[in-house]
């Protein structure tokens, strides 16, 4: 039973790294495209897109969501899909406590309890068998 | 109706490209230990996979398919509806990827799906 519980940990400490590498890169985009007026018309929409590939912000997010990536290919190769896509959801939980924390954005009760439910799910889903196909 | 076969399109097409991506991952096995150069191996195999490019093409459609569905509804009715897309994944998995739900992981999922269609909507 030991090898279950390692595995638990190893696949919930690279969850926990994954979903702290896409929301640091979800802000990190937000930082660095609220800098960047945009504007529907073409002129402006290439100069946003020459500002995008010159902006610092911007690169750090998309190597932030390259690792997390790679994080999620990684977890795949081991760990059920049907474990790995709801556990990661508690990045919603993350994303809204950076938007509050780093961003000063609001967020409404109901958006909590919403964030509430998905912890909970999030508790449920992690004390099952990581990994129930094949033998690892 | 529009509106609907394109939900129908995006969930759909998001859940079989993570689906063909987990099942390719699964095929070309993980990396033996996690060092950087186990890692680096891993992603050879991974980007070698054919199941991989056919999960990342499905997810290209995904894509494009909600960026019609934003250009038409609204996000607060987009999102919450995509949250189906757990259970429809969770179905997905245990039939082509004959993996085990037990009553806990499919509540858990419940509860994953209602928590985000709720901190949509609110």
């Amino acid at each position: 039973m030991s090898s279950i519980r390692q595995l638990r940990t190893k696949t919930l400490v690279l969850v926990v790294l994954m979903v702290a590498a896409s929301s640091v890169g979800d802000i990190f985009l937000k930082q660095g495209m609220d800098r960047i007026p945009v504007h529907l018309d073409m002129a402006s929409l290439g100069f946003a897109f020459a500002q995008t590939v010159a902006s610092g912000p911007i690169w750090l997010g998309i190597a932030c969501l390259l690792v997390s990536f790679v994080l999620y290919l990684m977890l795949l190769s081991w760990a059920d899909y049907s474990y790995v896509m709801p556990v990661s959801s508690f990045g919603y939980a993350v994303v809204a406590l950076l938007a509050v924390l780093v961003l000063g954005e609001s967020v409404t009760l109901g958006r909590w309890a919403g964030v509430g439910l998905i912890c909970v799910g999030v508790g449920l889903v992690g004390r099952t068998e990581p990994r129930t196909t094949g033998a690892s | 109706m529009r509106l609907l076969i394109f939900l129908l399109v995006a969930v759909l097409a998001s859940t079989a490209g993570e689906i063909a991506i987990t099942h390719g991952m699964k095929k070309v096995g993980g990396p033996e230990h996690l060092a950087p150069r186990a890692i680096v191996a891993f992603l050879g195999r991974a980007l070698g996979s054919g199941w991989f490019w056919l999960g990342t093409l499905l997810s290209a459609l995904y894509f494009y398919a909600m960026l019609a569905l934003l250009s038409w509804a609204p996000v607060s009715l987009i999102v919450p509806a995509t949250a189906l897309s757990y259970a429809v994944g969770v179905l997905g998995a245990k039939l082509l990827l004959s993996e085990r739900v037990s009553p806990g992981r499919w509540a858990g999922v419940a509860l994953v799906c209602a928590g985000v269609a709720l901190a949509w909507v609110a």
